[in-house]
């Protein structure tokens, strides 16, 4: 059952990269909408809307490359490195 | 003792040590009873708090075994659970030393957590190191041995940490108790005490020791120990050093320095492990925080963490047992292999990623909360962060790499790959379960909380669209740096970079100079020493020829017979049974002595 949903969707790509695109927006809108911010605990929260978003976004590219830099600084190495 | 008043960890203990003498059929439901039983036996302790097991030793101290209190409830409560899915997990294992490890390392930490002073902490702190060491040793892969050693060596450098701390504070003191110490009038033995338990929480810098020894552990051991360690010593910390604010930025730099690791991470353990790290530095930083919530939050989220991380690492197991790889690289599209596993995990995924309805999201949310009500913004903005970081590694690298995305496995390994036995489909069944019932139903796990004054209400329309929307623009970033992300076959060098070296260098002295020591003293020995040895034993050949031999020699034959089976049986040439022998008999005195 799990596999042939998987499958299904599998198929289907854009309808999903549509689906996402179009669940991001309503997330990011009803955010602005619904949320009360008087009683926020930042300056930020209550004047910049989606700030979470925005945040998030920021925040994972930031660790992917902060990451990808340490990584290649040379923290990454061959798998055999102790085995010498 | 009490009457009334069993110690869980005696039930384990007891248990474990009647284990080798019980059969089929009975050893299944035996297996799954004493788990059952112990944690029935928490449940009734937590009806009736107070002090219990109260022992005086040597005269002159006073030992506690059983402080039943609103902190050490929680806890005890999530280890006996924990013990009974991780044990439902391991019911195929034919070994019955794994088991016995298994619950003596439960026994460690309950005994840990109900323990009222250091002496009696020590005692099964020292307990739950050493089993658990033998958790990695019985895991027959490359690698396994050495670092069961590693593990086991950076466990009694903590130990002593704790047992010099411990014992500096009763010189200055005259006081063993375990309790909140005080920040204003700290000294040597604060810092020592607190270096000694911060290493079992895996705070940096002395935390490479998780992800080295988790990855190296057998399937089943690795699900007890992710459960155990850190968790404990999470307890440890709250009860001695709940408002110590260096705990706060080790906290933070704990859970950004693990997700970071957990990006680059090829092994699939390894990465849990430092997403262990990470999700623990959580909860050293609501130790650090100190206030109501903030320990409210720690303990929610130690409970939660140990039911989803539990979770994730049955799932690992079930692919690492399947399929025999444990890495990225050598792993992919096996949903359709193993569609169960990736049902699980992925519970476990959403769970540790904070979605609503699954655990995460009741329990993080409390230590950000507490942090923002603190005014430490910092911590509270890069915690949240972390988040994001946390949902983008094991809610959606993780999956991603192993059952999407392209398969990189050998056609070995796909014919291999299938979903689990039904006792571990059953463990995972019952983690994931907790996992939504945490989050769907806030009295459960609110109402065990120590701090039953504070009130905390995490479905509210402000905190749902900042979850969600944080959960969606990761995935989003996700999506578009996916290529950032793949697997590579190599390692990350991390700290223990230095003290492997080190032993590196010890070995290379131990060959060389010390070696070259050893022939030279040897050399001057068989020329100075034999000579008088010789002669010494010419004198006592003969008198023992003509005196003593009638007498003995039937005595001998006798002895010889029983040594002969009792050195077979002791003495395999493992160090590390002789290790566990020598050690089993040593705690059996001490237990001997404290309740005789």
């Amino acid at each position: 059952m799990i596999v042939n949903l998987i499958d299904y969707l599998k198929a289907r790509p854009a309808t999903i990269r549509r689906f996402c695109y179009g669940g991001i927006a309503v997330i990011i809108i009803g955010s602005m909408i619904l949320v009360d911010t008087h009683h926020a605990h930042t300056w930020v929260e209550k004047h910049i809307p989606g700030f979470w978003a925005i945040f998030a976004f920021l925040s994972t590219i930031v660790l992917i490359f902060v990451a990808g830099w340490l990584g290649r600084s040379g923290i990454q190495t061959r798998e055999d490195y102790y085995d010498r | 003792m009490t009457g009334s008043f069993i110690h869980p960890a005696l039930i384990l203990i007891i248990g474990a040590l009647i284990l080798p003498f019980i059969r089929e059929p009975f050893r299944k439901p035996y297996l799954i009873l004493v788990p059952l039983l112990t944690f029935c036996d928490v449940l009734y302790l937590s009806q009736h708090p107070g002090t219990y097991g109260v022992v005086t030793f040597l005269d002159q101290w006073t030992l506690t075994f059983g402080r039943v209190d609103g902190l050490s409830m929680v806890f005890a409560f999530i280890m006996a659970l924990m013990a009974i899915i991780g044990t439902i997990y391991g019911l195929h294992v034919e070994d019955e030393w794994q088991h016995i490890a298994a619950w003596l390392y439960v026994a460690g930490s309950l005994g840990v957590i109900y323990s009222g002073d250091y002496l009696v902490l020590f005692l099964f702190w020292e307990i739950m190191a050493f089993a658990s060491t033998f958790l990695i040793w019985f895991n027959k892969d490359k690698g396994s041995l050495a670092a069961g050693y590693r593990y086991l060596l950076v466990h009694t450098f903590g130990g002593v940490m704790l047992l010099l701390g411990f014992v500096l504070r009763y010189q200055a003191t005259g006081d063993l108790s375990f309790v909140l110490l005080d920040e204003h009038n700290t000294g040597l033995y604060t810092w020592l005490i607190m270096a000694g338990l911060m290493l079992n929480a895996a705070v940096p810098p002395l935390h490479s020791w998780l992800p080295d020894a988790y990855s190296k552990a057998t399937v089943t051991g690795s699900v007890f120990m992710c459960a155990f360690t850190t968790k404990t010593a999470i307890y440890t910390l709250a009860r001695s050093f709940a408002g110590f604010d260096i705990l706060i930025v080790l906290g933070v730099v704990m859970a950004i320095y693990g997700i970071i690791y957990a990006i680059l991470e090829n092994d699939i353990r390894r990465l849990l492990g430092w997403e262990i790290v990470s999700q623990v530095g959580y909860m050293v930083a609501g130790v650090g925080i100190g206030t109501a919530l903030a320990i409210n939050g720690t303990c929610a989220h130690a409970f939660a963490h140990i039911l989803y991380k539990g979770l994730l690492f049955m799932g690992a197991g079930a692919i690492i047992q399947a399929t025999g790889q444990s890495k990225l690289t050598d792993l992919g599209g096996l949903y359709k292999k193993m569609p169960l596993t990736l049902f699980f995990m992925v519970i476990g995924g959403i769970s540790v990623s904070a979605f609503p309805l699954f655990s995460g999201f009741v329990s993080k949310s409390m230590i950000i909360s507490a942090s923002f009500e603190s005014h430490l913004l910092w911590a509270a903005f890069l915690l949240s962060a972390v988040s994001a970081g946390t949902f983008l590694v094991a809610g959606l690298r993780l999956p991603y790499l192993i059952f999407f995305g392209e398969s990189r496995c050998s056609s070995a390994t796909w014919e291999k790959a299938e979903d689990p036995v039904w006792n571990m489909r059953m463990a995972m069944g019952i983690a994931a379960f907790f996992c939504v019932f945490v989050g769907t139903c806030l009295p459960f796990l609110y109402g065990m909380l120590p701090h039953t004054e504070i009130s905390y209400h995490p479905y509210n329309t402000a905190h749902l669209a900042e979850t969600l929307q944080i959960l969606a623009l990761t995935a989003l970033g996700f999506f578009l740096f996916k290529d950032r992300l793949m697997a590579t076959s190599t390692i990350s060098l991390d700290l223990d970079w230095f003290y492997r070296m080190a032993g590196r260098a010890f070995l290379w002295t131990a060959q060389n100079p010390l070696q070259w020591l050893d022939t030279a003293w040897g050399a001057a020995y068989r020329v100075v020493g034999l000579v008088s040895l010789m002669t010494i034993a010419r004198f006592s050949a003969w008198f023992d020829w003509h005196g003593i031999d009638g007498v003995v020699d039937g005595t001998a034959r006798i002895v010889r017979m029983l040594g002969g089976k009792i050195a077979f049986l002791l003495q395999r040439g493992q160090i590390q049974m002789t290790l566990y022998f020598t050690i089993s008999f040593a705690a059996l005195f001490l237990v001997a002595y404290v309740w005789l």
